[in-house]
C-alpha cells in the first residue's frame, strides 16, 4: 500500500531527473564518478543511500525490485529497503534473481547471469579507489583525468610486497573499457569477472560522497594485476553444505563453540534454486 | 699550450664604495708543450692571480688566455670545464674534496669523470699513491682528515692521475720531507718529457732550477711598474 | 674524450624570459639560461630572492606569467609551459626528476621504500612483480640504503635515508634532468657530505643535467659547473662556480660570498 503523502519513489520528480542524468552522463562515460546532489534519506549513511537514490530513479511502476544484500534478502538491511520501496512506489518485489528487472545490491553480484532487461545497481561506500593512498581529492580527480594509474599499481605492489600475493578480497579495483580506474564496491574479487560483458546495466551510487558511475552493458572490465602475480577470482576451497554448489562464492559460518564451521552459498536465491532442483 | 696576451686583472669592490683595484698590466707569456715555466716574484706580486686566471677561476677582464684549443678568457662555462676534464691539471695547495668520500676515489675521480672504468681508475691511483708513500690502510679513509704533508700527496697524485697536457702546479714540493719531494720532482720531469706544458709557482728554488726552462718575473707585470 | 660530449649535441633545455608576478611583487623576472647535457647548474640567493619560484616555473609546478622553457628531449623540441599536462606529468616521471628538500613531499610514507622506487616503473606500464622489485632493490643499493629494508616505510627511515630513498625513487626511470630544491637542507653535516657525493656520483654515472637550488655555497661548489647568483628574483650574476665565488663580479655576490665562513 502507498504511502500517498510521498511522491512516486520517494524522491520529486525534479531530483529523480538530476540523478538520471548524472545515470546517463555515467553510462556515456563508463567508470568515470559522477558528481551529483545527494539527498537525505530517510536512513543513515551507510545504508545504501546512494544505491536507493539510483533505484528510486530507475524504477518505473511495473518494475520488479530485488534486494540484496551480502548475497542475502532476508536481512535487515535487504528488507528495509524492499520495504521502502514497496511503501513508496508499489512495486512488486521479489527475492527471485530471474524474476526482478531492478536488483539493488550491497557487497555481491548475484550467481545467476543477469540478462539484457535487468539494472543491477550497487550501494558504494567509497567511489574512489585511491582514496587510501592519495588522500587529496583534486590529486586523484586529475589522476582519473589523465589515466595517470601507477599510483594505482603501486596499492597492489605493495600487497604482495605485505602479504606474498594480491591480498585484497573484495573492492579489487578494475579498469572499464580501457580507460577509467573503478572501484567496484566490496563485492568480493570472486565476483568481479561477472561485471566484465555483463548484458545488464551496472550502476553504482555513494551517497555520502555524492558520486554516481556506471558500467554500460557488454563493457570490458579489467581487473589490475601483475603479469607474474594475475588476478584469481578466489573463493573458499569447498562445496556449498546446502545445495552442493562447488562455484558459488561461499560464505563461512560458525555453529558451535567447538570450532564447527559449515559453508553455504553467500547467494541465498540460487542456493534455494539448486536445493529445491535437486531435491527435485 | 698556454699563452697570455696583454692580460690585465681589476678587482672592483662594490662595498667598499666601488673602489677599482688593478692588480695587473700588460702579462703576456707562453709556454710550449713539453716546457716548464716558473711564475716568480714577490709575494703579493700576482702569481697566484695569474694562475687562477688560466685556471678560469678569475675573470679576465682584459686581454686573452689561452690554453690548448681553448680561448680562456671570455669562455662559456661548459667550455672551462670540459678543459679542465681533459686538458688542463691544477695542483692547488688546498685540497678541495667532499667529505668522507676515500681517497682513493678521490684521486681517481678525474679519470672517472673521463668516463674511465673505476677499476682503471683506481689502479692508476693507486699507483701514485704507492709512489707518493700513502700507506693502503689510509686509501679508504677520507684525505680531510690527514695531515698537511699527506693532504698535499694526495693533492698532487690527483692532480698527476691523468695525463694532462697543460698542468698549473702552485707550491708542489711545499711541505714535503725530501723522498717525497724527489717522488713529486721525478713525476713533474715525466710530465715534461710526456710533452706537457707546466706552468708552476716554486719557492723551492733548486726544484725550480732543476724543472724550469724559463721564469717569468710577474713583477713586471705590477701596474705602473709596466709602464 | 669524455664519456659524452657535450659540444656535440646542443643545450638539452632553453630557459629564456621566464617572469612569475604574485600580484604587484615579482617572483621572478626575465630569467633566461642554456642547460647543457650533463651540466650541473646552481642557483643561489637568500630568501625571497625567487630562486624556488625560478624552480617551481622550470619544472612545471607553478605557471609562468610569461617566458619559455624549451625541453630537447626523446620526443624533440618542446616547450614545458605551454605542453598538455598529461605530457608534463609524463615527462616528470620519465626524462625528470624532482628532489624537494624535505623527503616527505617526495616521498609516499604510507608506501614501502620498494613501492616508492617502483611506483614511477608501474605509471610508465611495468607490470611485472618481480623485475620492479629487482629493480627496486638495485637501486636502494646504489643509493646505500640495504636492500633489506625495501619492505620498510620511509617513516622507519632516518632523515638522511629518506632523502636517498627520494633520489632513488627520482633516479630508476633514468632521467636526464633533475630538478633539486636544497636537497641537502636539514640534514646533519655528515649526512650532507654522504648524500653530496651520492648525487656527484650519479650525476657523473648518468650523465645527469641537473638545476640545484640552495642558499648553501659550499654544496654548489661541490656540486655545481655553473652558478647563477639571484636577488629580488632577478639574476645578478652567473658563470663558472668556482669564477663567480672566487671573482665576485656584482656587488650583491661579493656580499654573499663575504658572508660566509670559508667555502
Amino acid at each position: 500500500m502507498t504511502d500517498q503523502a510521498y511522491n512516486f519513489a520517494y524522491l520529486d520528480e525534479d531530483t529523480k531527473r538530476m540523478i538520471r542524468r548524472a545515470i546517463l552522463k555515467g553510462l556515456a562515460v563508463p567508470g568515470y564518478q559522477v558528481p551529483f546532489a545527494s539527498r537525505e534519506m530517510p536512513m543513515p549513511y551507510g545504508w545504501g543511500t546512494g544505491g536507493v537514490q539510483v533505484t528510486a530513479a530507475t524504477l518505473r511502476p511495473d518494475d520488479v525490485l530485488k534486494v540484496l544484500d551480502q548475497g542475502a534478502d532476508d536481512t535487515t538491511n535487504a528488507v528495509s529497503i524492499r520495504k521502502f520501496f514497496q511503501r513508496t512506489a508499489s512495486v512488486a518485489t521479489t527475492e527471485s534473481t530471474g524474476g526482478a528487472t531492478v536488483i539493488q545490491t550491497r557487497h555481491r553480484i548475484p550467481e545467476t547471469p543477469l540478462t539484457e532487461d535487468q539494472i543491477l545497481v550497487y550501494q558504494v561506500p567509497i567511489p574512489e579507489p585511491m582514496r587510501f593512498l592519495e588522500p587529496r581529492e583534486t590529486e586523484t580527480r586529475r589522476i582519473h583525468a589523465l589515466a595517470d594509474y601507477g599510483l594505482m599499481q603501486v596499492r597492489l605492489y605493495e600487497d604482495i610486497a605485505r602479504h606474498g600475493e594480491i591480498a585484497t578480497s573484495y573492492a579489487y579495483p578494475v579498469e572499464v573499457a580501457g580507460r577509467y580506474v573503478m572501484d567496484p564496491s566490496p563485492i568480493p574479487k570472486f565476483d568481479n569477472p561477472k561485471m566484465s560483458d555483463c548484458p545488464a546495466i551496472q550502476l553504482f551510487g555513494a551517497g555520502r560522497e555524492q558520486r554516481i558511475y556506471a558500467v554500460p552493458p557488454y563493457t570490458q572490465v579489467v581487473s589490475l594485476d601483475f603479469d607474474d602475480h594475475p588476478f584469481v577470482a578466489s573463493k573458499a576451497e569447498h562445496e556449498c553444505a546446502i545445495c552442493g554448489s562447488g562455484d558459488s562464492y561461499l560464505d563461512e559460518v560458525i555453529t558451535d563453540d567447538a570450532g564447527g564451521r559449515m559453508f553455504v552459498c553467500s547467494d541465498t536465491d540460487y542456493c534455494a534454486r539448486r536445493a529445491e532442483g535437486g531435491a527435485a | 699550450m698556454i699563452e697570455a696576451k696583454d692580460v690585465a686583472k681589476d678587482f672592483t669592490l662594490h662595498n667598499q664604495g666601488g673602489t677599482v683595484l688593478r692588480v695587473m698590466e700588460g702579462a703576456s707569456l707562453h709556454v710550449a708543450p713539453g716546457e716548464c715555466v716558473a711564475l716568480t716574484g714577490a709575494s703579493g706580486s700576482g702569481k697566484s692571480t695569474l694562475m687562477r686566471m688560466i685556471w678560469g677561476n678569475y675573470r679576465t677582464d682584459h686581454g686573452m688566455i689561452r690554453v690548448g684549443d681553448t680561448q680562456v678568457s671570455g669562455a662559456e662555462p661548459r667550455q672551462i670545464i670540459a678543459l679542465r676534464r681533459a686538458t688542463l691539471g691544477y695542483v692547488s695547495q688546498f685540497l678541495r674534496v667532499v667529505p668522507r668520500v676515500p681517497t682513493l676515489t678521490v684521486v681517481a675521480e678525474p679519470l672517472l669523470a673521463l668516463g674511465q672504468p673505476r677499476a682503471q681508475a683506481e689502479a692508476r691511483a693507486a699507483d701514485l699513491l704507492t709512489r707518493l708513500k700513502i700507506a693502503p690502510n689510509l686509501w679508504g679513509l677520507s684525505p680531510t682528515t690527514f695531515s698537511g704533508g699527506e693532504q698535499q700527496r694526495v693533492n698532487i697524485a690527483r692532480g698527476f692521475v691523468h695525463p694532462y697536457p697543460a698542468l698549473l702546479l702552485d707550491e708542489p714540493t711545499a711541505s714535503l720531507d725530501a723522498a717525497n719531494r724527489e717522488t713529486v720532482l721525478s713525476l713533474i720531469e715525466e710530465a715534461k718529457a710526456r710533452g706537457a706544458a707546466i706552468l708552476g709557482i716554486f719557492h723551492d728554488e733548486a726544484a725550480r732550477d732543476r724543472l724550469c726552462d724559463r721564469q717569468v718575473d710577474v713583477t713586471g707585470f705590477t701596474p705602473g711598474r709596466a709602464a | 674524450m669524455t664519456a659524452f660530449d657535450p659540444q656535440m649535441t646542443g643545450p638539452i633545455l632553453s630557459v629564456s624570459g621566464i617572469t612569475k608576478r604574485y600580484g604587484a611583487r615579482i617572483g621572478c623576472a626575465d630569467v633566461s639560461f642554456d642547460l647543457w647535457p650533463g651540466e650541473v647548474m646552481g642557483i643561489v640567493g637568500e630568501s625571497g630572492s625567487g630562486k624556488s619560484t625560478l624552480l617551481g616555473c622550470l619544472s612545471g609546478q607553478l605557471e609562468p606569467d610569461a617566458g619559455q622553457v624549451v625541453w630537447r628531449g626523446a620526443n624533440g623540441p618542446v616547450d614545458t609551459v605551454t605542453m598538455a599536462e598529461a605530457d608534463r606529468r609524463l615527462l616528470g616521471r620519465t626524462e625528470w626528476a624532482f628532489v624537494h628538500q624535505n623527503p616527505r613531499d617526495g616521498l609516499r610514507m604510507g608506501v614501502s621504500a620498494g613501492g616508492n622506487v617502483g611506483e614511477r616503473l608501474m605509471a610508465t606500464g611495468a607490470r611485472d612483480y618481480g623485475r620492479i622489485r629487482d629493480t627496486a632493490e638495485d637501486w636502494l643499493q646504489r643509493v646505500e640504503i640495504d636492500a633489506r629494508r625495501i619492505d620498510d616505510r620511509p617513516s622507519q627511515f632516518s632523515g638522511g635515508m629518506q632523502q636517498r630513498l627520494q633520489i632513488a625513487r627520482n633516479l630508476v626511470s633514468g632521467p636526464k634532468l633533475a630538478f633539486m630544491d636544497e636537497p641537502t637542507g636539514g640534514l646533519d653535516v655528515s649526512v650532507q657530505a654522504r648524500l653530496l657525493d651520492l648525487l656527484r656520483g650519479l650525476v657523473r654515472d648518468m650523465g645527469l643535467s641537473a638545476v640545484l637550488v640552495t642558499h648553501d655555497l659550499a654544496v654548489v661548489r661541490l656540486l655545481a659547473d655553473r652558478l647563477m647568483v639571484m636577488k629580488d628574483g632577478r639574476v645578478v650574476e652567473s658563470g663558472l662556480t668556482d669564477q663567480v665565488l672566487d671573482d665576485p663580479q656584482h656587488g650583491y655576490t661579493q656580499l654573499l660570498v663575504s658572508s660566509v665562513l670559508q667555502v
